[in-house]
């Protein structure tokens, strides 16, 4: 039969006489609330723009490089040499199983011109597939069929990028683009998907069919040639099934013999960028748990000050209890006090650290996701710091002798 | 059957290696109704001997009934329920909260025994205004003079009806005049209300004010004797 309203008034009073101390207390808790809820956000905030950035260049996604040449000695680097053809393209979609879908690519940057507009841009020659396996969507318009790829007819997919550059406000769709001279119809317009890992723009690209990219536009040291194969693999778990089936696909079809080098790369993006956002998500934890330390000192400082105030206020827990207090009447009401303390501690934290979270976005343009979840967490846990720690004071005031208490000047 | 019926108790103080005996097998009754002062040089048990009957403390030896119940063999808790609805206490040196209105400081033991707000609130202005501070009840305890505070502790010694009224000195921070008046409020609840009221004094005159005088002197009773005033 604990009496709860008189209670929490008598710890509001008691916190209200030492408005300062009261105050420096939840500093400690202000501090580490808003931290722990900063922390996070920023974490979470780094965490969806990876993830964002793996959504945007199509999730189990694998790409295939050519090897690099050697010449006397000197190697190149990856895509140098051209080994990667139409066939293998082809061989990949029939032969490996954990593959959903491939897209070949060949182009290079040319100079684009429409009216009296010019734009250098990269010009990519692939098939209808490259949507699909890239995840990318249409604006406007309509994708190019398996037939105009076959004919070689010369109409063009614009990125967002390009048409702002080139049309301003004109609607593209039919318009005649001029690419190293040769005249294309834009038949669609990507939607935007904006900036890679890397920060390039992804929306300045032209997607022609490949062929035409091959005979008209770059041309190729050997017929079929293609620069890159872009693999969607059926699933994330088939991810290293496809690199495994494309290898082995692909050392047989160029002939490598066992103890040869592969003349190709096959690079996992997907598993990359997983690995980044999960390490991401590790180092966020752990800001969180760094910033945790800092609650759990603000609740020692509120011990500290507890301790204080249980032996200025000896004679006060005196009187209660020769009136009439039992054990837990004084037990709760220094508990109902550290807890006072760090709850309102934990919401002016929330306040700062949601604020702050908000503010750091504004000023550093840099992602912050406050999660809900967190935001409870983080004042569930202040309040456990509050009893935790208001524990120890509140039972040393409830065992002091009556006696002793009314007699301590 | 008596109030407190004391039987037989001593105490006995451990400090480090020696032992003090602070009251010697000590047997005493008081009934319902009584008026008592205690009187004796310091350290002649007398405070140690309130501190029992109060429930405060508990006897090294012997056996405490109070209102028919053996003390002794309680709790804790059980006897902080005891000072709560059974005993008043009015404190030489006040003992009220500070920085806290009249009002809630005789509210205080209410707090404990689950008295609802309005009539926590009901009873201690109704105590209050038997003290004869009708008024003051929103005055804090530094804005009160000692004679005023001593009447608000009295007040919260009896605004949980308790039967007795246990007084440490009530009187040995006031002057004659005030002192008086404190006596005569308790005279007045002792053969108004028959509260039984038990005062440790060193003054003769305040003890004069009592039916039963009772006298100590190292630990043990030396004298019992009814006053005149019977």
């Amino acid at each position: 039969m604990i009496n709860i309203p008189s209670t929490l008034k008598i710890s509001f009073r008691a916190l209200r006489v030492n408005k300062m101390r009261s105050a420096l207390t939840m500093l400690g808790i202000i501090i580490g609330v808003s931290a722990v809820i900063a922390m996070l956000a920023v974490g979470k905030g780094a965490s969806q723009k990876i993830a964002d950035q793996i959504a945007s260049i199509g999730s189990n996604l694998l790409i295939i490089l050519p090897g690099s040449t050697s010449a006397g000695g000197v190697r190149m680097g990856a895509g140098t040499q051209p080994t990667l053809t139409m066939g293998d393209t082809e061989a990949i979609l029939r032969e490996a199983p954990a593959v959903a879908d491939v897209a070949p690519d060949h182009g290079g940057v040319a100079q684009v011109v429409y009216g009296n507009q010019n734009w250098a841009t990269g010009i990519r020659g692939t098939t209808p597939n490259f949507l699909n396996v890239r995840e990318w969507q249409l604006a406007s318009g309509r994708v190019f069929t398996e037939q105009e790829v076959k004919s070689g007819a010369k109409v063009c997919l614009l990125g967002q990028t390009v048409v702002d550059n080139l049309f301003g406000d004109i609607d593209p769709i039919g318009q005649i683009v001029r690419i190293k001279k040769v005249p294309f119809t834009v038949i669609g317009v990507l939607a935007p998907k904006g900036q890679s890992l890397t920060g390039a723009d992804q929306d300045d690209i032209i997607l022609v069919p490949i062929t035409v990219a091959q005979r008209q536009l770059f041309g190729t040291p050997f017929p079929g040639m293609v620069r890159i194969i872009h693999v969607k693999a059926k699933s994330s778990e088939d991810l290293p099934d496809a690199e495994r089936q494309i290898t082995q696909l692909l050392r047989q079809r160029h002939r490598i013999g066992p103890k040869q080098e592969n003349d190709f790369t096959v690079r996992n993006l997907t598993q990359v960028m997983q690995a980044r956002e999960e390490s991401q998500r590790v180092t966020s934890l752990l800001l969180g748990a760094i910033a945790s330390v800092s609650l759990i000192v603000g609740g020692i400082g509120i011990m500290n000050i507890m301790l204080v105030s249980v032996t200025e206020r000896t004679r006060e827990i005196g009187i209660r209890m020769a009136v009439g207090a039992r054990t837990w009447d004084i037990r709760l009401q220094f508990i109902i006090e550290a807890l006072t303390l760090s709850l309102i501690g934990g919401m002016i934290g929330i306040i700062i650290g949601v604020g702050g979270s908000k503010m750091f976005s504004v000023f550093a343009e840099w992602p912050t996701i406050i999660s809900p979840f967190y935001v409870v967490l983080a004042f569930c846990f202040s309040g456990l710091v509050g009893i935790f720690f208001g524990f120890y004071p509140a039972y040393k005031a409830s065992l002091l002798d009556p006696i002793d208490a009314l007699r301590y000047e | 059957m008596p109030l407190i019926d004391v039987q037989q108790i001593t105490k006995v103080y451990q400090l480090g290696d020696v032992s003090v005996k602070a009251l010697c097998a000590i047997s005493l009754k008081i009934e319902n109704g009584e008026f008592i002062a205690i009187m004796g040089p310091s350290g002649s048990g007398k405070s140690t001997f309130m501190n029992i009957i109060g429930c405060l403390d508990k006897p090294t030896s012997g056996r405490y009934l109070f209102d028919g119940s053996d003390v002794g063999s309680l709790g804790r808790d059980e006897l902080a329920a005891i000072r709560n609805k059974k005993i008043g206490f009015v404190f030489q040196g006040f003992n009220l909260l500070p920085r806290t209105s009249a009002l809630e400081n005789v509210e205080l033991p209410m707090l404990y025994n689950g008295v609802t707000a309005r009539e926590r609130m009901q009873r201690a202005m109704s105590s209050l205004k038997s003290v004869g501070l009708e008024g003051r009840e929103r005055h804090f305890s530094n804005q009160l003079s000692g004679g005023q505070q001593q009447r608000v502790a009295v007040a919260r010694a009896l605004v949980n009806n308790a039967p007795v009224i246990l007084a440490d000195e009530p009187t040995g921070n006031l002057d004659t005049k005030t002192s008086a008046e404190i006596m005569e409020l308790f005279t007045k609840l002792n053969a108004e209300a028959n509260i039984t009221i038990i005062l440790i004094t060193h003054e003769a005159d305040i003890a004069g004010y009592s039916r039963r005088i009772i006298k100590f002197r190292d630990g043990c009773i030396i004298n019992d004797e009814r006053g005149k005033n019977i």
